[in-house]
């Protein structure tokens, strides 16, 4: 090899680890455990323009765990996975990963980082084999390492029968699985995984599923961003709901649901009868559409309530879900 | 206002955009290698054995000897220029490769230096094909026309740059076709390629020396192959590491703007 025209510059320094407040050491001791934090970010912000994509916004994401962004479209999801993965440099406020700025430390960072776009930007000039193993290189791995751990990803994924397959002859699910095998190359200890599961059949989710939690086992801490709601409440120890850049609620997704809806939703055909008795039995309800919905910690007693009182016509109870919880707070409203 | 002359912070992480794009070149070498060989044979049989039975000489050289050079710069400036604006377009635009890569260690800067020393690496893989067959016929002389092939890195790096500046600000790839024809094709034939400069007006062969960057590569080009070897030689490589050096730097950070948003 030859390297006239460049030099290292921040190859060989090895950063210093500083915590939120600047001090060496990035450990929080919470109730005497020692609890790792790998992002922290506060009054984050990013402008685009006018536009204010994410807006002042506070988190921290602890180690082995796996964290959600939830929100409607354009609620400013991938542009705080983009500010996390130091591709794109946020406006103002502070964040820290591993401990270290994203302005100063990029590569880093980056060396320790697992990344699935929410667009798929697989190379197309080369095999399912070649992308894997192209991507190792840019991580420094040696070959013959990284030829073995090739193999295993696309055992990982299931796409060992494909190795040698051009990636415009993937399906679309495919594609998501090599991306999300190419995300683990470094063997990375924070995976961001924007929308990691769009356009799978149910099968490839419950595979990526089950090998989601199998790195998590293994000590990795996942951020990921997710439209289905029963993937966030089924992955996530913690998430936030955003809207319009703003983070509007945190939590487990059974504290959420807990707090904002209740335990169960009982849904009853819309008549004259039932919203008139409703509201003279004093239960607080919903309209949606054609339906009446009412969140509730005992659904035995409302349908008791509503056979005795209010001659319903159809009547179904539920368990209530994260999607009551996301519906309630961004509204019903398509966003543009 | 953008800073368009901060110096990039370039490491050598740059040399594995590099080889993956050497590595794709060479996988489909059968494409690559024969362009390069049938534009040598061609511009020979078509303008030094056509045009050279009626223009014997120029200033004494025989007709073939003269354009053998510019063949050579030709090509360079081709090779770099349109790896580096269609090229390089494809993959930013429509494969998304450099939104991948900068999701690994390697920055913006990184990968740009990257896809210019690559266009710079094909000018010499191109000269390399080109030399034997100009060598065949007897119109370049040994051994001075080796050093074609580290002028063809340098040459390539400019033209490389220059075609980067253009990538990053174009709005389509169609647009890409300005810069082609409008400076490009110009400049194949006005740079002292196929005829002397000395036979253009006087203004426009102060303006050739003074912004055609092809002008100053076919005079060396010509010195090193003929050869001729003067004084002038420093002061055309002078005139080219300076453009390419402020076009390198520029190409970087006009792209840097571009994608890193
Ligand atoms: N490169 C950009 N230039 C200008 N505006 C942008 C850019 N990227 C994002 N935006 C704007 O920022 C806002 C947030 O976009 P973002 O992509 O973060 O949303 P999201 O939550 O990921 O949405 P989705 O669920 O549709 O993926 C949107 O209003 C979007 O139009
Ligand atoms: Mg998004």
């Amino acid at each position: 090899m030859f390297y006239p025209l460049l030099t290292g510059t921040l190859d060989y320094c090895l950063p210093q680890v500083r915590d939120f407040y600047g001090n060496i050491s990035n450990h929080w001791f919470i109730g005497g455990a020692q609890i790792q934090v790998i992002i922290e970010a506060q009054d984050l912000k990013k402008t685009f323009g006018d536009i204010i994509a994410v807006d002042s916004i506070s988190f921290s994401v602890k180690k082995g765990e796996v964290f959600g962004f939830l929100g409607p479209n354009g609620a400013g999801k991938t542009s705080t996975m983009k500010i996390i993965a130091c591709v794109s440099p946020r406006t103002s406020g502070a964040i820290r990963v591993f401990g270290m700025d994203p302005d100063n430390f990029p590569a880093e960072i980056k060396m320790r980082l697992g990344v699935v776009p929410q667009e798929t930007n697989l190379d197309p000039d080369f095999t399912c084999y070649g992308n894997l193993f192209t991507y190792s290189r840019y991580f420094d791995i040696p070959p013959d390492i990284a030829h073995q751990r090739t193999q295993e990803l696309l055992e990982f994924v299931q796409l060992q029968e494909k190795k040698d397959v051009a990636i415009e002859k993937l399906s679309g699910g495919m594609k998501r699985r090599l991306i999300l095998a190419r995300a683990l190359v470094n063997n990375p200890d924070l995976l961001i995984l924007d929308e990691p599961t769009i356009g799978l059949d149910p099968q490839a989710r419950h595979l990526i599923w089950e090998r989601l939690k199998l790195l998590q086992a293994q000590g990795n801490t996942i951020v990921l961003t997710t439209h289905y709601l029963d993937e966030a409440a089924r992955l996530c120890d913690r998430l936030v709901i955003m809207d319009n850049g703003k983070i509007l609620v945190e939590g487990s997704p059974v504290d959420l649901v807990k707090q904002y809806v209740g335990e169960e939703i009982v849904e009853v055909e819309k008549t004259e009868d039932v919203l008139s008795c409703l509201s003279g039995k004093n239960i607080p309800f919903e309209v949606i559409g054609e339906y009446v919905q009412i969140a509730t910690g005992s659904s035995r007693d409302v349908v008791r309530t509503l056979f005795d009182h209010c001659s319903p016509h159809k009547v179904l109870t539920r368990p209530a879900t994260l999607e009551d919880v996301f519906l309630k707070l961004t509204g019903r409203k398509l966003r543009e | 206002m953008y800073r368009f002359w901060s110096i990039p912070r370039i490491t050598r992480r740059a040399w594995k955009v590099w080889h993956r794009n050497l590595v794709v070149f060479f996988r489909t070498w059968k494409v690559n290698f024969f362009p390069p060989l049938i534009e040598a044979f061609l511009y020979l049989f078509a303008i030094g054995m056509g045009i050279g039975t009626y223009v014997k000489e120029i200033d004494g050289i025989p007709y073939v000897n003269f354009i053998a050079p510019a063949i050579l710069a030709i090509s360079v400036m081709n090779s770099a220029f349109f790896e580096c604006t269609y090229g390089s377009y494809v993959r930013m635009y429509y494969q998304k490769s450099f939104d991948a890569m900068i999701a690994t260690p390697l920055s913006i800067e990184d990968v740009i230096a990257g896809e210019l020393l690559w266009g710079a690496t094909r000018s010499v893989l191109y000269v390399i094909i080109m030399l034997p067959v100009l060598a065949a016929f007897g119109v370049i002389s040994f051994p001075t026309y080796l050093l074609a092939i580290p002028l063809a890195f340098l040459g390539g790096l400019m033209f490389a740059s220059i075609a980067m500046c253009f990538t990053a600000i174009t709005p389509s790839i169609d647009t890409l076709n300005y810069p082609s024809f409008l400076l490009i094709t110009p400049m194949a034939l006005f740079s002292g390629t196929f005829f002397p400069l000395t036979l253009l007006p006087v203004l426009f062969q102060y303006i050739g020396l003074a912004f055609l960057p092809l002008t100053h590569l076919v005079a060396i080009m010509r010195m090193l192959t003929l050869p001729a070897l003067t004084g002038l030689l420093v002061l055309h490589l002078i005139w080219i590491i300076l453009v390419t050096a402020v076009f390198y730097i520029v190409a970087i950070n006009l792209m840097r703007r571009r994608l890193i948003v």
